[in-house]
């Protein structure tokens, strides 16, 4: 097991924002975070990264307590853009390869190539699709344990959600775990092991795709849709 | 490969080994993609390609050699075996399906031997 949450709560001033969160994620499987926007994703994965705090509750990973270690082992891809400027994808490449130990140039070269994603380039002159890829590619070629990917979908053309999903079935191996979050489950269903439905804050839903898919002959959005219309 | 998501998905990519294999697209004793190389292609898990090789191992419809891949079997019994099946549940689906207009199997059969 990569990592463990036990009865994790969030608040931001009075407003509750995860209520008593109980979760096992385990190496060699993708997950999907999935809920509507507000449903408290992001604010999951933030923690888990090590981003911000929780209010109370227990989260380890690698049975270690969430602190500078465990951001050493775990890739948090967040949904803003987040380079300067000037910057070129080379640029941006060195950065990584500079601030963490776990990064591996080589491969990173490699996934920029397959995706015809050129090192000369400025990152601001970059689509949102190819910013997206370029994105997810910086996060993957760091050799995490846990790989946090919030919202990589998020207003791609077709053909760039194509390529996204190869390069995150290509990097996620029996050595790490991968959470993506997303509200477009439709994208995302066939790349995944495990499903996490989260509303308003709790998890109402965590369950191994295929075994659904069996019990209920439903895909998952179509169950997505009974936990999020159902109120 | 497109998929119907109301079904396992480790079954669809079973069927549609055996379907390549009873069409001769994958020839007896010929080596399979790689899982991996497999997920990225279709664009799925790769624990979910683990699993559709992993039942069609226990079925003996493919063999792993250690080290080497993994390769469709030589048996031609077992080709035949899946042949058969495969053909008979496209003829019972197509039986129901005629069913449910009306037709009685006569009825079918006449309008089978009209074509």
């Amino acid at each position: 097991m990569i990592t463990k949450i036990e009865n994790l709560n969030k608040k931001f001033y009075n407003k509750q924002v995860l209520s008593n969160i109980n979760l096992e994620i385990e190496k060699g499987k993708i997950y999907g975070l999935l809920g509507p926007n507000g449903s408290g994703k992001t604010t999951m994965m933030r923690i888990v990264a090590n981003l911000i705090k929780n209010t109370t509750g227990n989260v380890e990973v690698n049975e270690l307590k969430l602190g500078k270690q465990t951001k050493n082992i775990v890739a948090f891809m967040p949904t803003s853009n987040f380079f300067p400027k000037w910057m070129k994808v080379k640029n941006a490449v060195d950065y990584y390869n500079d601030f963490y130990d776990d990064f591996d140039r080589e491969k990173c070269i490699e996934i920029l190539e397959k995706v015809d994603i050129e090192m000369g380039l400025k990152i601001k002159s970059l689509s949102t699709g190819m910013t997206e890829k370029f994105k997810i590619a910086l996060t993957m070629s760091r050799n995490a344990q846990l790989i946090l990917l919030d919202e990589p979908f998020n207003g791609i053309d077709i053909i760039a959600k194509e390529d996204i999903k190869k390069i995150i079935v290509e990097n996620a191996t029996e050595e790490n775990a991968t959470i993506i979050s997303s509200h477009l489950i439709d994208d995302i269903e066939p790349i995944l092991d495990e499903v996490i439905m989260i509303k308003k804050g709790e998890i109402v839903l965590n369950d191994n795709v295929e075994k659904l898919r069996e019990e209920k002959e439903m895909s998952i959005i179509d169950i997505y849709k009974e936990v999020f219309l159902n109120v | 490969m497109k998929f119907n998501n109301t079904v396992p998905i480790y079954i669809q990519i079973m069927n549609a080994i055996i379907e390549k294999i009873v069409s001769k697209e994958l020839k007896k004793g010929e080596q399979l993609q790689s899982v991996r190389e497999f997920a990225v292609e279709l664009k799925v898990n790769v624990n979910t390609v683990r699993n559709a090789y992993g039942e069609l191992e226990t079925k003996g419809i493919i063999f792993k050699k250690r080290g080497i891949g993994t390769f469709v079997t030589e048996d031609m019994d077992i080709i035949e075996k899946l042949k058969e099946d495969l053909s008979l549940s496209v003829v019972n689906e197509f039986i129901k399906k005629m069913e449910a207009l009306g037709y009685t199997k006569d009825e079918i059969l006449k309008r089978i031997e009209a074509i």
